[in-house]
């Protein structure tokens, strides 16, 4: 019954993402202001609904719904979904919209067209550090994946101003400090949120399997990029690693994030398996 | 139809030594409007002048007036007639309000679409307002030419292209640096067209200037015109660590400023974002600064391409924006018309007798025990007491003649009875 309720909540929350990503399709194009708003609502009200169905998902099964791969597919575009809600609110990056409702579609797509398999209750993965853990690994990525947006749309800016041809993104994007600075501020949110999630996820694995690391691949790669995060951090403070440099950087981090996710479950294997079978 | 005429000269109609010889300046302008408003023949007057035209639009009331304006132009600016008429454009009524608000918004300019002079049109009816010569007519006019503007402005692409030069600088300033007013600016050199980009920077808020020069007088005299700092020439490389943004227009025959220089000068500011605009021919800035990270060089070529690009595009909008022109010289002749006698006292006439009616059936519904003619000898009653409340306003509205502004009465009696209900809206 949850479950049934929880997946139909998903695919609204999904044509919500499409409807929205079909306006901000047509707001690249024609630059309609109410076009974007409404976009914007549409995603707003999708993370809703998208949340309402996470929360009955999680019901049904009794625990935290990531325990398998369309769970945690689900769970990362939820955490988008909002990280991004909060990032259009504190900066009115516009474009940005259009980047969101991409991954969110896709991702949802995923979400809703693989199999579903039953995992048995596992209550190895339950207490305070295992949630955490969770919860804020999922909203670091989801801010890390922003901060690679923002990065794409200072490359697609940067590209015209340096060829001297400002082309079809120039007025339809802001300045390119403004997007270095939203760039910015999502990495540093990201790698906080990161940082904390890896520590919590140290714990709990301290606390399940009785030591803090175990060079399990995911381990492996989440430290890599952390490291990414970290250098790009430092060399922005001390050798002035901005604008171009640190859009690119955004995005092979985020890329790392990615693989991290998907990559090593279905390639590398590892104690994190489970949650993506 | 009131009587309103246009007569001027502009770009199109006039080289720039005619029309430095018409223009009028603030002071000049209230003088002649003084002393224009105490002829007979002309109620209300409104005179525009800017560098790209000098307008004089004005309500008449007799004939002969066209002439009048020319002998009093001929005779304060102390030119003959022969030399200007040529050049002058006489437009009346309809065509004459829509000149205005093409002008108004900026689609008679000679950069259609630059934004200076709507508020130009508003200092000069600021004028006439100090003058006392706008009154109904001209008030209404341009409040409307105001409108339309605005409208043309919000609803059209038409400003949002850059279409000078210097505009086109700004605009790439704008896209590179997200707050202008905490960058620095430095100009390199002189030259008519950097100085305008400066200025143009300036009413966008950049935040301080810096002039260098190889003569350092004229360093400081700019210096001082912009409110900002000189510099020697010599220090220019130095002042790369400091300054964002750099207009270049040296008469150098080599770079006055080198690939090296910047790269050192990019590490020392820790890669924050510089932007050269190199208006110098030959060209003062190596082109080469443009392959370094987070620097961005433009030449007068690369400039010129900005502009082509915005040109055609604010083409296409120049078609929605005639239109809203169209839209608003229907609707203001709509009101002229109103503002005639016989359709003022018909409105007024229509008003009251709808309000009595409709009381008269209020009441008449709750009175249900009386007999047919006695409610119509009701109904006759009340209208009765209309009529005769109105009519001494009517008779008053109806006495035409003698001195009297008779849209001016009008006006304010569509105004007390709210009459223009649709207007409004």
């Amino acid at each position: 019954m949850g479950v049934q309720t929880g997946n139909i909540l998903l695919q609204m929350a999904f044509l919500l993402y499409v409807s929205s990503l079909a306006g901000y399709l047509f707001f690249l194009v024609r630059q309609k202001e109410r076009i974007q708003k409404i976009s914007f609502y549409l995603i707003a009200i999708g993370v809703c609904v998208h949340f309402a169905g996470m929360v009955y998902t999680g019901m049904a099964i009794n625990g935290f719904p990531v325990q398998n791969l369309v769970q945690s597919l689900s769970m990362a575009a939820l955490a988008l979904g909002a990280m991004f809600l909060y990032v259009q609110y504190k900066f009115n990056l516009k474009m940005l919209g259009l980047f969101a409702a991409l991954i969110l579609s896709v991702t949802m797509l995923a979400a809703l067209v693989l199999p579903d398999t039953q995992v048995p209750p596992n209550d190895a993965f339950k207490g305070i550090w295992f949630y955490c853990h969770i919860l804020l690994i999922f909203a670091g990525d989801a801010a890390l994946g922003l901060a690679c947006g923002a990065g794409i749309l200072y490359l697609l800016q940067e590209k015209g101003i340096k060829a001297r041809n400002p082309g079809f993104f120039f007025k339809r994007l802001p300045s390119l400090d403004f997007l270095d600075d939203v760039s910015h501020a999502c990495i540093t949110t990201g790698f906080f949120l990161l940082t904390l999630g890896l520590i919590t996820g140290f714990v709990s694995a301290k606390v399940l399997w009785g030591q803090f690391w175990s060079w399990d691949f995911k381990e492996v790669f989440s430290m890599g990029a952390w490291l990414v995060y970290a250098v790009l951090l430092h060399l922005r403070l001390y050798a002035g690693w901005r604008g171009r440099k640190s859009a690119i950087m955004t995005i092979v981090g985020f890329g790392i994030i990615v693989f991290t996710f998907l990559g090593v479950n279905l390639f590398l294997g590892g104690h994190h398996q489970e949650f993506t079978k | 139809m009131p009587n309103i005429i246009l007569i001027g000269i502009n770009h199109k109609t006039a080289p720039v030594a005619l029309r430095e010889k018409l223009s009028f300046s603030g002071e000049e302008t209230l003088a002649a409007l003084e002393t224009l408003k105490q002829h007979p023949g002309i109620k209300e007057i409104l005179i525009f002048s800017t560098c790209n035209r000098t307008e004089i639009l004005y309500v008449a009331s007799g004939s002969g007036t066209v002439d009048a304006l020319i002998t009093f132009l001929s005779g304060s600016k102390q030119i003959p007639p022969s030399e200007f008429v040529p050049a002058l454009y006489i437009l009346r009524k309809d065509e004459a309000v829509r000149h205005l608000f093409r002008v108004a918004a900026s689609l008679d300019s000679m950069m259609v679409g630059e934004p200076q002079i709507l508020g130009q049109i508003k200092q000069a009816y600021r004028t006439a307002v100090k003058a006392g010569t706008s009154k109904v007519l001209l008030n209404r006019m341009m409040h409307k030419s105001f409108s339309v503007a605005k409208k043309v402005r919000k609803e059209t692409g038409i400003g949002d292209n850059a279409v000078s030069i210097s505009y086109a600088a700004i605009e790439l300033a704008n896209k590179i640096f997200s707050n202008l007013s905490t960058k620095t600016v430095m100009l390199l050199g002189a030259g008519e067209m950097a100085e305008l980009a400066v200025e143009h920077l300036i009413s966008h808020n950049v935040g301080q200037i810096r002039v260098s020069n190889r003569t350092f007088e004229n360093a400081v005299a700019l210096a001082e015109r912009f409110n900002g700092r000189a510099l020697g020439f010599e220090e220019r490389v130095d002042a790369l660590t400091e300054v964002d943004i750099i207009i270049s227009s040296t008469g150098a025959s080599e770079y006055v400023i080198t690939a090296d220089q910047v790269k050192k000068a990019m590490k020392k500011r820790k890669y924050r974002t510089l932007f050269f605009i190199d208006i110098a021919v030959p060209r003062d800035i190596d082109p080469k600064i443009n392959h370094l990270s987070n620097v961005y060089v433009y030449d007068i070529d690369d400039l010129k391409t900005v502009v082509a690009a915005n040109i055609q595009q604010r083409e296409q909008e120049t078609v929605k924006a005639e239109r809203f022109v169209s839209e608003a010289v229907i609707k203001f002749r709509q009101w002229l018309d109103s503002l005639a006698i016989v359709p003022t006292i018909k409105a007024l006439n229509d008003k009251m007798t709808a309000i009595v009616d409709m009381e008269c059936d209020k009441t008449l519904t709750h009175l249900s025990h009386l007999p047919e003619t006695d409610k119509e000898a009701v109904r006759r009653m009340t209208r009765a007491i209309a009529s005769r409340v109105m009519h001494d306003p009517i008779m008053f509205l109806k006495h035409t003649g003698g001195h009297r502004d008779d849209s001016l009465y009008l006006n304010v009696a569509r105004q007390l009875f709210n009459l223009d209900m649709l207007e409004n809206q």
